[in-house]
């Protein structure tokens, strides 16, 4: 089978690997191949762990032969699964630089628990993969180690912050691949790149080993070729975890959908999404897709979610605001880069003057400032309160529907270096997806379909607090009756 | 301070909760004046990237029972924040505190002052995680500084008073007050010199019969009560000076320099900073259950204040006296097993041996009860003995003396020594009769009206039984023979 192992699902690369038809060297090694032929173009990857991917592979399939020998035990749900992991993931051994100088030569003792619980089901990690520093963008453009390319069009960028992974997972670079999501990075890059990409339910996912960027809006999704594949992963890293205090014990029974109908099934599409400065073939593409949904049963209502206007300021002064506090580790004393200077001011300044690129010193400024006596209760806590109400929002349209259906970006993936004068307009990228994050609810976004210039374009699924799964469901039945998962870029 | 000014302090109490774990993390709370740097540290509390907190259970058990003995209101519902500033020693860039919504506020504590009894207002309780401590090291003519990390993330207790203390005297006695009941509810050893309680008082003077606040100044860096003493006296009268000579007292934090008796400016609040308060996005609201609280304050040990007052009305103690015994909750359950265990003993007396002849033991020495080579029980033997008129006053110091050196049995010392006291009558009867024969001088000189050599006759009795003689017996007995005399 080798040659075409890197076209297997995850789903079908475990069923392969289960039935012994393909071992996970030959899988990895397929895909460190890949990885040697484009990565130098693409930079999907800031650190490849060739080596111990494939002792790790070797592991799993030793692991297989004996359980084949002795005819049973159970085996780890993703024995030999390679997957690659957003650099912002602590994974103990390997560098975590976030994209950033200021950890250019950091390697943490301890692994993220999402991470952890994969290791433990038995994957094979790749590598870390490229991300906008400390995950703050929407195009990748804003890495220290320079800009991933869209697989499906390489003078565009891949999205961001997940960028690299959705590279990866696009360019058939992984199989499957972990990013994060803070205000639409998960979604917005698994848009531009054809992706399932899956933001998890706030409290879903342990944020343990995550490096925080905004704490109460972070999550840990998965960038994948399909449903099935997300599903796969949040089986295994999902759950309470004793070590991040806001992941929830007991998580809530949903009723899903099954099979291929979604007969009953209510879709909220709300006016707030379809409004100008969304492309005419987004727009398209997205109610197309709310068509396919239809066929298959499920009935389209229209609603509102009036405060959207607002996420975009409110998320604006939260994110950077709980960043200003979660970047102030990093000053040179204890690990990281240091400006060794005889004042310890001094020390601190030169430190992070050097080691955080532009985009991050302005969010770290606008947050410090958001929080500064006399200015708090104008900025931080007013958008507190409209938090609430955009919370409130999502909780009023889910007593009327199951999910809603929506656009993931106002456009599909645009060309290297387009917003670069304007961090507003970069801004204005997230605009579909910052609500999700802001009231902790799971979103997807699957492929609905390719542009005039054959980029994908993604439709965003919304769902009520810990539906993660009930947003896998109707994605799988989607793609049951589509093959817009299924197109891969040529290389 | 003059009687024209009126001193108005507060007191900022940090007290270490001493847990086994930390406040966030698992890492062991060790003393960090002692042993090696850097032993128990974990990432958590390392503030290493992508690391999150998890709240200490028992650090809050140990805030409630403080709170409930300072007769606080628990907010059941309370709200981590972060307080962010740089500094070495602050591995995150910010301290987890609590800022706006505190675990505890409005309690109240009594104190004893001139004036008699003062209920001191508590204005807030909360739980916040301390620093790491830095080492400024200078060595072959190069400065730098170390860091130690075993103290980054110990669970910390802050405890805010209203500037209700109008004296030295009460500023201490507000500090002993908290520190006993620190103790009391078992959450601190209370030693200040390794840190694990450090106060801060903000002080202040206003003209007497003024109602308005003056500015005030924070004192940091005390490491004992004496500091504590000293620092205000000093800082209340370099307050008064200024303002006499027409100054203005600047809001400022001070250091206290302990060496030359001075306070010196840390730094100036004028250019305050700001420490962006803003709820901890990592910690869900901390929310305590109302029948937990309960069960803290049911489990309640009996308080100072209350034992105090038991003290003095089941033992008919001294108020000074009830005062020492209660201050620390060990000694006062000594005392108590002392009396318990007492037969022929009042607690009274048992009451004076302890804080009299005991407590001097103790003191030379550095001793605490917990130290002792004997119990409760041995004390009320002691005590027995002694009411039972089986020992004199100073065989029982001897007894007492040899107990503290080496334990034992009171019974077997008195034995052994030979201290058994001399009631005999016949025996006692037969020495005055002796003394009155060979000094006959100055027993005439007695009955003429020399008072005091009823002494030196008595000196001479006591001589003759080698200390042993049951005194009162002694003086008696000489009473009756020489007034026989002098018929």
């Amino acid at each position: 089978m080798s040659g075409g192992l890197h076209e297997l699902s995850a789903k079908q690369a475990l069923a392969g690997l289960r039935a012994g038809k393909i071992s996970s060297v030959e899988l990895t090694r397929a895909y460190l191949e890949r990885i040697e032929q484009h990565n130098p173009r693409l930079n999907a990857y800031l650190y490849v762990a060739a080596e111990s991917a494939l002792q790790a592979a070797a592991a799993a399939d030793k692991q297989y032969a004996k359980a084949r020998r002795s005819k049973g035990g159970k085996l780890p749900a993703l024995l030999g699964l390679p997957i690659a992991v957003k650099d912002v993931l602590a994974v103990a051994g390997m560098p975590a630089t976030c994209g950033s100088r200021i950890l250019e030569n950091f390697v943490p003792s301890y692994t993220a628990t999402s991470v952890q619980r994969l290791l433990d089901a038995g994957v094979v990690v790749l590598g870390k993969t490229n991300t906008d520093e400390f995950a703050m963008g929407s195009s990748t453009e804003n890495s220290a180690y320079g800009v991933t390319l869209n697989p499906w069009d390489e003078t565009r960028v891949p999205g961001g912050s997940s960028g690299g992974s959705a590279a990866a997972v696009a360019g058939r670079l992984a199989p499957v691949a972990l990013g994060t999501d803070t205000g639409g990075s998960v979604r917005q890059p698994a848009a531009f790149c054809g992706l399932t990409g899956l933001k998890t339910t706030y409290g879903r996912v342990s944020r343990y080993g995550l490096v925080a960027f905004g704490s109460s809006l972070d999550t840990v999704g998965v960038l994948a070729r399909d449903a099935a594949d997300a599903g796969l992963i949040l089986k295994v890293m999902g759950g309470y975890d004793p070590q991040d205090a806001t992941t929830v014990e007991k998580t809530p029974k949903l009723e899903k959908p099954s099979g291929k109908s979604l007969k009953g099934l209510r879709i909220g599409v709300p006016k707030e999404y379809f409004i100008e400065g969304l492309s005419a073939e987004v727009e398209n593409g997205v109610r197309e897709g709310i068509r396919q949904l239809e066929v298959l049963g499920a009935k389209a209502v229209p609603v509102s979610l009036p405060h959207t206007e607002y996420a975009l300021p409110v998320y604006y002064i939260i994110a950077p605001a709980e960043a200003s506090a979660n970047l102030a580790r990093f000053d040179g004393v204890r690990y990281g880069l240091r400006v060794a200077q005889d004042d310890l001011i001094e020390m601190f300044k030169r430190s992070r003057g050097a080691g955080f690129g532009p985009e991050v010193k302005r969010r770290i400024m606008i947050g410090s400032y958001a929080l500064s006596a006399g200015y708090y209760d104008a900025y931080y806590g007013q958008a507190q309160k409209v938090r609430a109400l955009i919370r409130r929002d999502f909780d009023n349209v889910f007593k009327k529907v199951d999910l809603i259906a929506a656009p993931s970006a106002p456009s599909t993936a645009f060309r290297i270096g387009a917003h670069g004068n304007d961090p507003l307009e970069m801004y204005l990228e997230d605009v579909f997806t910052l609500p999700a994050n802001l009231a902790g609810v799971p979103g997807l976004c699957v492929c609905a379909g390719f542009d005039g210039q054959g980029l994908p374009i993604g439709l965003q699924m919304l769902g009520p607090h810990f539906a993660d799964e009930r947003l896998l469901a109707v994605a799988a039945a989607y793609q049951k009756v589509t093959d817009w998962h299924k197109q891969a870029p040529a290389l | 301070m003059s009687s024209k000014y009126q001193p108005v302090i507060g007191l900022e109490v940090h007290a270490v909760l001493e847990t086994r774990s930390k406040m966030f993390c698992a890492c062991p709370v060790v003393d960090s004046t002692v042993g090696e740097p850097n032993i128990a540290v974990c990432p958590v509390c390392a503030g290493m990237p992508g690391m999150l907190p998890v709240i200490n259970q028992a650090a809050v058990e140990y805030a409630l029972r403080v709170a409930l003995a300072l007769n606080c209101t628990i907010n059941l519902t309370s709200i981590f924040a972060r307080k962010s500033y740089f500094y070495p020693d602050l591995p995150k860039g910010f301290q987890i505190s609590q800022y706006e919504q505190p675990l505890a506020q409005n309690g109240w504590l009594t104190i004893d002052t001139a004036e008699g009894e003062q209920r001191i207002a508590i204005r807030r309780v909360h739980i916040e995680e301390d620093t790491g401590k830095l080492t400024h090291v200078e060595r072959d003519g190069e400065r730098y500084s170390l860091v130690d990390l075993n103290r980054s993330g110990v669970p910390l207790l802050e405890i805010v008073t209203e500037p209700e203390l109008h004296s030295v005297e009460a500023v201490r006695n507000c500090a002993y007050a908290l520190r006993s009941i620190l103790r009391y509810v078992g959450v601190n050893s209370g030693n200040l010199e390794k840190g694990l309680m450090r106060i801060e008082p903000n002080i202040s003077i206003r003209p007497v019969g003024s109602t308005e606040f003056g500015t005030r100044a924070e004192i940091k860096n005390l490491n004992s009560f004496r500091s504590l003493e000293r620092a205000t006296t000093y800082e209340l009268a370099r307050q008064e000076q200024l303002v006499e000579a027409g100054g203005a007292v600047v809001q400022q934090t001070l250091g206290w320099d302990d060496a030359r008796g001075t306070t010196q400016a840390q730094r100036s609040k004028e250019v305050a900073e700001d420490y962006r308060y803003f709820p901890e996005p990592d910690l869900p609201p901390l929310v305590v259950e109302k029948a937990w609280v309960e069960k803290i304050r049911k489990g309640l040990p009996e308080l100072p204040q209350a034992r105090r007052e038991r003290f003095i009305s089941k033992y008919g103690l001294k108020a000074y006296d009830a005062n020492v015994i209660v201050a620390e909750r060990e000694v006062a359950d000594f005392y108590e097993a002392a009396v318990a265990a007492a037969k022929t003993a009042d607690a009274k007396l048992i009451a004076n041996w302890l804080t009299g002849p005991l407590f001097g033991l103790m003191n030379e020495a550095g001793v605490e009860v917990g130290d002792l080579r004997f119990g409760a029980k041995q004390l009320a033997a002691l005590c027995d003995q002694v009411a039972a008129d089986k020992v004199n006053a100073a065989g029982a110091r001897e007894v007492l003396g040899v107990l503290f050196a080496e334990g034992g049995s009171p019974a077997s010392i008195v034995k052994a020594r030979g201290l058994q006291q001399i009631s005999d009558s016949g025996q006692l009867a037969a020495w005055v009769g002796e003394v009155i024969e060979a000094h006959p001088k100055q027993a005439a000189d007695f009955l003429a009206g020399n008072a005091p050599l009823l002494n030196f006759l008595f000196g001479q009795v006591m001589q003759k039984a080698g200390g042993k003689a049951n005194p009162a017996a002694v003086r008696d007995e000489l009473q009756a023979q020489l007034s026989k005399l002098g018929k």
